[in-house]
C-alpha cells in the first residue's frame, strides 16, 4: 500500500527597492511596492487561485481522499493579505475540507536556524500563531526554509514540540537508501523525517513541459504507473514543490491542471492513497535513522547552503544582519521589527549568489538585480540604514545584558508603582480607623502624592537616557 | 599580418592587442606569422613572429652593397631580406619621396599626413605580398585595410580584417567621411571580419551594412603581468580610500560622469580621494568642474602616466573606474583586475560582455556609479570578493584562446 504526500510551498519575499547610499539615514522605507504587487498578483492569478480551485475540486470529487499540505511563509501571507485578499478566503475554504494540513516554518522564510536559535524559535512561534489565526489549525510538522536541515536544527525543532520534519532526500545523505520511507533523526530519535523524492518532484516541477525530455509528454497514468512500479515495500512518496509550479512554472497551456485533476483517479485505480505529513508520521514507522552533520537544503546540485551563504558577500551580509538580532528583540518599535523580519528573508542572500555554473542561470532568473554585486550593494545600503535605526533605539555604550535588565526594570515599573500604592492604601486604611474621616482624607491625599513622586525617580534613576527613549515611544 | 603599432613603441590599445593576439596565435602552434609594421625600432620581440618594417622595404631600385644595407638597417632586418624584397619591386615609384635605399620613410605614428602614409603603406604592401608566401592576410584596424586589400589583389589569398575600433566610437557619431570610406572599403573586400566585441560587431553590421554572417566577435585578452610589476609595493593610507580613473580625458571616456559620481560620494563620506590620471582635451574642463562641485580638495589630477607609473597608480587604488561612453573593448579594466583592483565599468564597454566580477553601470547613471563606489569602499566583503574573484577571472582570459578562435576563422576562409 503506497501513499503520496503532496506538499506545496508558497513564498514571495518583500523585494527591496533601489536604495542608494545617500538614502541611508534619510529614507526608511525599503520595499519595491510596485514590483511586489505586480509579481504577487500575477502569480496569484496565474497559479495560486486556479490551483486552489482545482485542489478543492479534486478533494470534493474524491470524497476527501485527496490530501495535500501547504507551507506558506509569513511574509508571503502578508503580501497576499495586502494584494490578493481573495486568496486567503480561498485558502480558508480549502482548510475547511479537513484534507489540508498547514506546516510550520519561520515567519520570514529566514535562515535563522543556521545562526540565531532564539530568533528561530521566535519566528516559528510567530508563524504558527498567524496560521492558527487565519486557518484555525496549529501546525504539527515542521518544514524549514528551503528544506534546510541538520542534526543541530533537529534538536531545536524537537524541543519546540514538533513530531516530524520535512527535508530534502539528498543523495549524499541517503547514499543507497531510498527516500520513499519514513526515517527519524539520529540526534533526536523521536523526530521523524519525511524526505523529498526529488526525481519524481522535479519531473513535474522542471520537466513536465520540456519537449526535449525523453518522457515527454508526461501523463497522469504514466506518472502513477512509475509510482506503482516502485518496490512493494516503499510506502511513502513525498512530492514537494513550489506552488507556482502549477500555472506559473508550468503554464496552464501545458495541461498541468488537467494532469493534477487526473491523478486521484489513477491513484484509486492502482490502490495508491494520499496522505498529509501528520498522517504519514502517525501511521508509519521509521525504518532507519539519518544523521546530517552539515546542513542540507533543496537547492542546486550540491544540496547544501552554498546558494545563500556560499561567498564572501553573502557571509558578510548575513553576519552584519544577525549582529543586531539581540538588540532588535529587545526593542519594541513595531516598524523596526517588521523590517527586521523582511530583511531576513533568504531570497536576499540568494540574489547575491555568484555560482556561475549550471545553477547560475536559475539564480539570475529569479533575481531582480543584474548581478550579485548589485544585489549586495543594495542590500547592504538598506541594512546600514536599518542598523543605524536599531542603534538609535538604545545607546551603543550599554551591553546587551545590562540593557536587558534595565528594560525589565522599566517594564515592571508600572506594576511596582501599583504595588506600592496598595501598600499605602493599607496603611492609610489603618489610619482612618484611628482618626476622623475628614482629616484622614487630607493626609491620605498628601501621602499618595508624596509616594508617587518618590516611586517615580526611584525607578528611573538607573539610566535617565533610557527612560527618555521609552517615554517618547509611549 | 598588417599592423600599425607594436610594443614597446605603442600609443594606444591597438599595439597591445595586436601583439597579444599574434603571440597567442603563435602559442597555438603550426603558425608562420609575418607581421608588417610601418617603422620597426629593432627592439621588438621577434620570438614568435617575423617582423617586416614597411620603412625598410624598397619600392624603388637602388644599387647598394650588402655591407651598406647591413650598416643602415641591420638592427631591424637581415640584409638578405632587403635584396629579396628588392627583387619584387613591381613598378617604378621613384616619383615618391624615397631615401637612399629606395624605401619610403614612415613615422609609425598618427601624423597629420596620415592618409598619405596609409597610401604609402599599401604601396609597400604590394612588394611584401609578392615576396612572402602566405595563406591568409590579416589587417589590424582601418590604417592597414588598404594594404590588406592590395595584398589580396596581388596574391588572391583571403583577407581577414580585425576591427579594433570604428570611427563611430572615436568620434561619438561625427564620422569622418574619408575614414568611413576606407573602413567600408576594407569591410567590403574582406572575406571575414573580426570585431573585438559584440558592441563593435553591431556597429559594423548596422552602420556599415555588412552581412552578419561574415562578422565574428573575438574578445581581447590580457598578457600576464611581469614579476617586476607584481612586486611593486605602494605605500597606502589605511584610513583613506583611492578611486582612480585612468585613461585619456576625452569625450569618449566619459570623465564628467566620474566627477559627478565623486561629488555624490563625497557628500556622504570624506575618507576617500579621487584621482583622474591621464591627459586629454577635456582635462581643464574637468578641473573646473571639480572646483565647481567644491570637491577639489579630494579630487586630484596626475597628468599623463607612462609605463610603470600606470601600475603604481593602480596598485595605490582601491577602486578603478571606466565610465566610457563608447568603448570597443577597453583593456585597462582587465589590467586593473590583474593587480587586484575592483573595477567599475560602463555597460557601453565591450569588455563588459565578458567580465562578471566587476560592477557594470550605465555611463550616464551617476547615482549607480556613486553607489558602487561607496559600496566597495565601505563594505569589506565587497572589496575582497571583487578583488579575489576578479583576479581569478581575468587570469583565465588568455590570448591563446583568442588566438585559437582566429585560427578557426582562418581555416574557414581558406576552405572557401
Amino acid at each position: 500500500m503506497k501513499t503520496i504526500c503532496f506538499y506545496f510551498q508558497i513564498h514571495q519575499p518583500f523585494r527591496l527597492k533601489r536604495y542608494r547610499f545617500f538614502d541611508i539615514g534619510n529614507d526608511h522605507y525599503y520595499y519595491d511596492d510596485f514590483n511586489n504587487d505586480e509579481i504577487m498578483t500575477r502569480i496569484a492569478h496565474r497559479s495560486y487561485l486556479p490551483a486552489n480551485q482545482i485542489l478543492l475540486e479534486m478533494i470534493k470529487n474524491s470524497n476527501g481522499k485527496f490530501k495535500v499540505a501547504f507551507s506558506i511563509s509569513g511574509v508571503a501571507l502578508e503580501q497576499l493579505e495586502i494584494y490578493v485578499p481573495e486568496f486567503i478566503d480561498s485558502m480558508k475554504e480549502l482548510a475547511k475540507t479537513g484534507c489540508v494540513e498547514f506546516l510550520s516554518e519561520t515567519y520570514a522564510h529566514s535562515l535563522a536556524s543556521l545562526r540565531d536559535p532564539d530568533e528561530f524559535v521566535k519566528q516559528v512561534k510567530e508563524h504558527d500563531d498567524k496560521i492558527e489565526m487565519l486557518f484555525g489549525q496549529r501546525p504539527k510538522v515542521f518544514r524549514n526554509t528551503e528544506l534546510i536541515y541538520s542534526d543541530e536544527i533537529a534538536c531545536m525543532i524537537a524541543s519546540m514540540g514538533f513530531k516530524g520534519c520535512i527535508t530534502e532526500g539528498a543523495k549524499h545523505i541517503l547514499g543507497w537508501k531510498s527516500p520513499n520511507y519514513l526515517y527519524n533523526s539520529t540526534a533526536v530519535p523521536k523526530l521523524k523525517l519525511l524526505l523529498k523524492n526529488y526525481k519524481l518532484s522535479d519531473d513535474i516541477t522542471f520537466r513536465f513541459s520540456n519537449y526535449e525530455w525523453s518522457e515527454y509528454p508526461l501523463t497522469a497514468d504514466k506518472y502513477m504507473g512509475w509510482i506503482n512500479s516502485l518496490p512493494e515495500t516503499e510506502q511513502v512518496i513525498n512530492l514537494f514543490m513550489n506552488y507556482e509550479t502549477l500555472g506559473e512554472l508550468q503554464p496552464r497551456e501545458s495541461g498541468i491542471f488537467e494532469f493534477m485533476k487526473a491523478l486521484p483517479y489513477f491513484a484509486e485505480q492502482m490502490g495508491i492513497t494520499f496522505s498529509t505529513p501528520t498522517e504519514v508520521i502517525s501511521k508509519l514507522k521509521p525504518v532507519d535513522s539519518l544523521s546530517v552533520l552539515h546542513p542540507i537544503s533543496w537547492a542546486d546540485e550540491e544540496r547544501d547552503t552554498s546558494a545563500w551563504l556560499g561567498n564572501l558577500l553573502q557571509n558578510e551580509a548575513f553576519d552584519k544582519l544577525y549582529s543586531v538580532g539581540e538588540r532588535v528583540r529587545l526593542c519594541d518599535d513595531r516598524r523596526l521589527k517588521q523590517d527586521w523580519n523582511y530583511l531576513q528573508t533568504s531570497d536576499h542572500f540568494y540574489y547575491m549568489c555568484t555560482k556561475f555554473l549550471a545553477d547560475g542561470a536559475i539564480h539570475s532568473h529569479y533575481s531582480p538585480y543584474d548581478s550579485a554585486y548589485e544585489a549586495f550593494t543594495n542590500y547592504m545600503n538598506v541594512l546600514s540604514d536599518f542598523i543605524v535605526r536599531v542603534k538609535e533605539q538604545y545607546p551603543d555604550s550599554i551591553e546587551n545584558e545590562e540593557l536587558n535588565s534595565l528594560i525589565t526594570t522599566i517594564r515592571n515599573q508600572a506594576s511596582e508603582i501599583e504595588l506600592l500604592k496598595k501598600e499605602l492604601k493599607i496603611t492609610h486604611d489603618e489610619k482612618v480607623t484611628k482618626k476622623s474621616v475628614a482629616k484622614a482624607a487630607k493626609t491620605a491625599e498628601k501621602v499618595t502624592k508624596k509616594a508617587a513622586v518618590k516611586a517615580e525617580p526611584k525607578k528611573s534613576e538607573a539610566k535617565p537616557k533610557i527612560k527618555k527613549t521609552t517615554k517618547s515611544k509611549e | 599580418m598588417f599592423g600599425w603599432e607594436f610594443p614597446p613603441h605603442i600609443l594606444g590599445g591597438l599595439g597591445t592587442a595586436s601583439y597579444g593576439l599574434t603571440k597567442g596565435m603563435a602559442e597555438c602552434g603550426d603558425m608562420d606569422i609575418t607581421f608588417v609594421i610601418p617603422k620597426p625600432h629593432g627592439d621588438e620581440d621577434k620570438s614568435f613572429a617575423h617582423i617586416v618594417g614597411a620603412g625598410n622595404t624598397p619600392v624603388a631600385w637602388r644599387d647598394v652593397s650588402w655591407d651598406y644595407v647591413a650598416h643602415r638597417q641591420g638592427n631591424c632586418m637581415d640584409p638578405q631580406e632587403y635584396f629579396n624584397l628588392r627583387d619584387h619591386i613591381y613598378a617604378d615609384f621613384n616619383y615618391l619621396h624615397t631615401n637612399d635605399l629606395g624605401c619610403i620613410e614612415f613615422s609609425g605614428r598618427y601624423p597629420d599626413n596620415l592618409l598619405e602614409e596609409i597610401n604609402n603603406y599599401s604601396i609597400v604592401a604590394g612588394v611584401i605580398a609578392r615576396t612572402y608566401d602566405c595563406d591568409v592576410i590579416h589587417s589590424h584596424d582601418w590604417l592597414t585595410y588598404p594594404a590588406g586589400i592590395h595584398a589580396k589583389q596581388v596574391t588572391g589569398k583571403p583577407l581577414v580584417i580585425h576591427v579594433h575600433a570604428t570611427d563611430f566610437d572615436r568620434s561619438r557619431g561625427n564620422v569622418n567621411p574619408t575614414v568611413f570610406a576606407i573602413e567600408k572599403d576594407g569591410m567590403n573586400w574582406a572575406d571575414h571580419i573580426i570585431t573585438v566585441s559584440n558592441l563593435t560587431r553591431r556597429t559594423v553590421i548596422e552602420k556599415y551594412g555588412i552581412d552578419p554572417a561574415k562578422v565574428t566577435t573575438v574578445h581581447n585578452a590580457v598578457e600576464p603581468l611581469s614579476p617586476e610589476i607584481m612586486a611593486i609595493q605602494m605605500p597606502r593610507n589605511p584610513r583613506e580610500k583611492v578611486v582612480t580613473f585612468l585613461g585619456r580625458i576625452t569625450m569618449q571616456k566619459g570623465p564628467e560622469y566620474f566627477v559627478e559620481a565623486a561629488a555624490q560620494v563625497l557628500r556622504k563620506t570624506d575618507n576617500v580621494r579621487f584621482v583622474m590620471a591621464g591627459s586629454g582635451d577635456m582635462m581643464n574642463k574637468m578641473i573646473r568642474l571639480a572646483a565647481q562641485r567644491n570637491i577639489s580638495d579630494h579630487f586630484h589630477f596626475t597628468g599623463f602616466l607612462r609605463g610603470k607609473q600606470v601600475y603604481e597608480m593602480l596598485k595605490a587604488s582601491d577602486v578603478y573606474i571606466m565610465p566610457s561612453v563608447s568603448e570597443p573593448f577597453g583593456i585597462s579594466p582587465l589590467e586593473a583586475m590583474q593587480v587586484g583592483v575592483p573595477s567599475i565599468i560602463s555597460k557601453q564597454s565591450g569588455c563588459a560582455e565578458i567580465l562578471n566580477n566587476v560592477i557594470k553601470t550605465d555611463y550616464w547613471d551617476v547615482d549607480a556609479m556613486a553607489d558602487a563606489i561607496y559600496s566597495i569602499i565601505s563594505y569589506p566583503a565587497m572589496y575582497e570578493q571583487l578583488k579575489v574573484e576578479g583576479k581569478r577571472e581575468v587570469d583565465e582570459i588568455k590570448w591563446v584562446y583568442a588566438g585559437k578562435k582566429v585560427i578557426d576563422i582562418y581555416h574557414k576562409v581558406m576552405q572557401r
